[in-house]
């Protein structure tokens, strides 16, 4: 009985809701005492969310500065407002996969370049209007043109959104993007009125609907009680506040202020353990930092000076110190291992003195090498080069870390050091991830990786729609990074959330933290 | 007299203008200008030169200089560059909240401060003068938000007390806000208590090694009234001015605690407007410090001058 098997582990998991489960059982003719057993034990996931009551988020990650602008959004409590109020036009559900949002399905032509999309019919926005082609294609292009949004460089691929009748969308690309879906499910380009402008009183399909926002302080909404999409928005009011200090944080959550909080400090996570009624939820994610070399400046255009870099590093010692093994290990690509297509064939690469000795060497490089370094890049980045000095002059190879100042640092550092931390926040497709850091002509190619071959790989590999074909070029791509490139990335960081034990359907996921920062409208609260 | 003070507030608001000159450069001279802030790691050559020139950053200095100081005199402090509010609607309450909160912790820190100096000097060298020494020399030695985790700990995680978060809305009541408001305030108050204490028991010892108080002395006065009656009206004028330096730290020095509590007041808005490099409201909040700063001293000066029968009536 091995399909029985299967579904009490499944039970037991808490992958199956009750009713299911009994079904289940039955049509496998499963006697009572059988069923009996599991019961009591099994984790059911909730078939009926509870509805009701306030969710309070305390989340880092905000500032004065910010708008419900979604053209001006960079950060976490931008999002965590954003998906409240908005929808996207395609949601990437927990295992990274494209799902239909307010776009509902949609068909592509072989070459991957013109995509037609069948918007979803019944949505209306919170002031009564019904949501038309019209809506959605403002809300596309308002981050194209001349619009200061980061979606305005990944919108560059679209040739032209064309309005085929009130259903339907034509979106047309200047070269083939089978991962085309992922940029549309960016968490920029959430749907907005045709020609919405007035952003102090935002309108949207979303979950919830506005009632205040003071930018860097709070956010109050209330449950959307014509909302369109099924078994979704469970609580009657959202309060969103904005704690950047971690401590406070975490104190807000432990006295009982805030239900859920994001961005756990991962120093001191072990306080939230001893804490009772306290809950983690960890998720691995595509976050990680990078020590960037640029492979045109001497000494770094010597391939045996980079591999000595990669070897001298230490990534165990990183992750344990730095992440307090919240995280995995890098391989100096930039695919997470929770990507279908990380490149499973490459050996991990360890700390090797000898080996990096051994190429320094040989590329009998003359100096110093220096790394530019600000916790601007990323909290942390100082201690992170000051611990690969050390590692590095164990095998001989001698760096010397510049502290640069963090005001600036991303006008005068960034992209210009030949050798500077800085970090990526990880992409739902690899292709886009790569093509953002690693193209030839990409505007933020930080290690100034230029080569033809390298290109016309990466543009097979997103014209291709066959699944096997396309994993074999993602696979080579990562494999000359992992052997060329300039970049060295020593680990992946996991997002880390707590909740308290009320919060139910807070699960994790690999794109952002807090339920890939949709958790509004996830979750319910159990009495 | 009224010469005087007449005097100091025109050197006050010469000085007010000079502050603004000041601000006004000091903002200029930042690395990295605010479209390339704005957009971080998001740049390209493209997206930052629509940027700049929408936000009017090609124009020189000396024009927006003038704009900004001729605007503002006329109570537009004009928006904030990144999200495009009205800055005044955005100053208002977190002005209102930071002045709150510098009020609750004056009005106890500062009788606390002058009483515990004057049980100090009359009982100078006991256990009490000792005892109070010791204990405000640590709050002063140790950083606020040092202070504030630790009653945070013991006030608001170990014995539910009082709030971790001071999270006040306009809507907020009075009541509702001294509460919400205690552990920021008992904070500063600790941070601030210290030096105007010491200051206090310093002034009024130096005035009792003075012929007139042995004087009284021998005449055989109580000490208290020596000290309070004789003494201090002597001694007022350093503590006023140590009063006004604590008062306007209050307002202008709490970024820390206010982030520590999650208060809503105007030191996060600045820091975060300084990193972001949102000109005007760095402005408008440096002017409105400077503001507080320059009023404070001339306060400070002017009660010095009518406590002192000399300046009040100088020949």
């Amino acid at each position: 009985m091995s399909d029985w098997d299967d579904l009490k582990a499944a039970a037991f998991a808490g992958l199956l809701d009750r009713r299911s489960f009994l079904l289940r059982s039955a049509a496998l003719g499963a006697t009572a005492a059988m069923v009996g057993g599991v019961l009591p034990k099994a984790a059911f996931a909730a078939a009926n969310p509870t509805v009701g009551g306030t969710l309070r988020i305390g989340a880092g990650g905000g500032s004065t500065t910010d708008s419900v602008d979604p053209q001006t959004y960079t950060d976490s409590v931008n999002r965590l407002l954003g998906y409240q109020l908005f929808n996207g036009l395609i949601e990437i559900d927990d295992k990274q996969k494209v799902t239909p949002e307010l776009l509902e399905s949609w068909e592509v032509k072989p070459g991957a370049k013109e995509w037609v999309f069948n918007i979803r019919q019944g949505v209306t926005f919170h002031d009564g209007k019904t949501m038309t082609a019209e809506d959605i294609m403002y809300s596309i292009n308002l981050h194209r043109g001349k619009s200061k949004s980061a979606m305005n460089g990944p919108l560059q691929i679209i040739a032209d959104v064309k309005k085929l009748s009130d259903k339907q969308i034509q979106i047309v690309l200047n070269s083939g993007d089978a991962d085309f879906l992922y940029t549309l499910g960016d968490y920029h380009l959430l749907v907005v009125p045709d020609g919405f402008t007035d952003w102090t009183k935002p309108i949207g399909t979303g979950g919830f609907v506005f009632e205040s926002y003071e930018p860097g302080v709070r956010s109050v909404t209330n449950r959307n009680k014509n909302y369109w999409k099924q078994g979704r928005a469970h609580v009657d009011r959202v309060e969103l506040t904005v704690v950047n200090d971690s401590a406070s944080r975490m104190n807000a959550l432990i006295s009982g202020q805030v239900d859920v909080i994001n961005r756990v400090d991962k120093k001191a996570v072990d306080l939230l353990k001893s804490a009772p009624g306290i809950e983690l939820v960890q998720a691995p994610g595509g976050w990680h930092p990078i020590l960037a070399a640029q492979v045109d400046q001497p000494p770094l255009d010597n391939l045996d000076v980079r591999l000595a870099l990669k070897y001298a590093i230490d990534r165990e010692q990183v992750l344990k110190t730095l992440f307090n093994g919240f995280g995995s290990l890098g391989n100096d690509h930039p695919v997470p291992k929770g990507d279908p297509f990380v490149n499973t064939d490459l050996p991990q690469r360890p700390y090797d003195p000898d080996k990096a000795s051994f190429h320094f060497k040989k590329a009998a490089a003359k100096g110093q090498i220096i790394i530019s370094a600000s916790d601007a890049s990323f909290n942390g980045a100082v201690d992170m080069a000051l611990l690969y000095q050390a590692t590095a002059a164990k095998a001989g190879v001698p760096i010397q870390v510049k502290k640069e100042p963090a005001d600036g640092f991303w006008d005068n550092v960034w992209l210009k050091a030949p050798f500077a931390t800085s970090y990526w926040s990880g992409r739902p497709a690899a292709t886009q991830m790569i093509s953002i850091a690693y193209k030839s002509d990409a505007a933020w190619n930080e290690t100034h990786w230029r080569r033809e071959s390298f290109d016309k790989l990466l543009i097979s590999a997103q014209s291709e729609t066959d699944e096997a074909k396309r994993k074999g070029y993602i696979f080579e791509l990562q494999k000359v990074l992992y052997d060329e490139g300039g970049a060295i990335i020593p680990v992946f960081s996991d997002f880390l959330d707590a909740h308290v034990a009320s919060v139910k359907g807070h699960t994790p996921h690999s794109n952002f933290d807090m339920c890939n920062e949709r958790i509004a409208e996830k979750v319910w609260l159990e009495s | 007299m009224f010469k005087l003070i007449s005097q100091r507030v025109a050197l006050g608001l010469l000085t007010l203008l000079l502050a603004s000159a000041l601000i006004f450069l000091g903002v200029e001279a930042l690395p990295g200008d605010l479209a390339s802030k704005l957009l971080a790691n998001n740049a390209t050559p493209e997206n930052l030169a629509a940027l700049r020139l929408e936000l009017g950053l090609d124009r020189p200095m000396l024009v927006r200089y003038w704009e900004w100081l001729s605007h503002m005199l006329q109570g537009d402090f004009g928006a904030s560059l990144s999200n495009k509010r009205a800055i005044i609607g955005d100053l208002g309450p977190r002005a209102l909240n930071t002045f709150f909160l510098a009020g609750y912790a004056a009005v106890i820190a500062v009788p606390l401060a002058v009483a515990l100096g004057i049980i100090a000097a009359i009982r100078q060298g006991g256990i009490f003068d000792r005892l109070v020494n010791v204990v405000t020399l640590f709050s002063i030695s140790v950083p606020e938000f040092f202070i504030g985790y630790v009653l945070v700990m013991l006030l608001a995680v170990k014995i539910r007390l009082f709030p971790v978060l001071s999270n006040v809305t306009p809507d907020t009541d009075f009541m509702q806000r001294l509460y919400l408001t205690f552990l920021p305030m008992a904070t500063m108050v600790m941070v601030v208590v210290a030096h105007m204490m010491r200051m206090t028991r310093a002034s009024v010892l130096a005035v009792m090694a003075s012929p007139y108080i042995e004087m009284a002395i021998l005449k055989g006065l109580p000490k208290w009234r020596i000290v309070v009656q004789h003494a201090l009206p002597n001694a007022l004028a350093p503590i006023l001015n140590v009063v006004a330096l604590n008062l306007a730290y209050l307002i202008v020095g709490v970024v820390v605690v206010e982030v520590v509590f999650v208060y809503p007041g105007m030191g996060q808005w600045i820091v975060d407007s300084v990193s972001k490099k949102d000109l005007p409201v760095v402005q408008a909040c440096g002017m409105i410090f400077a503001a507080v700063f320059i009023t404070l001293n001339i306060l400070a000066d002017v009660l010095a001058i009518i406590s002192n029968p000399r300046l009040r009536h100088p020949r």
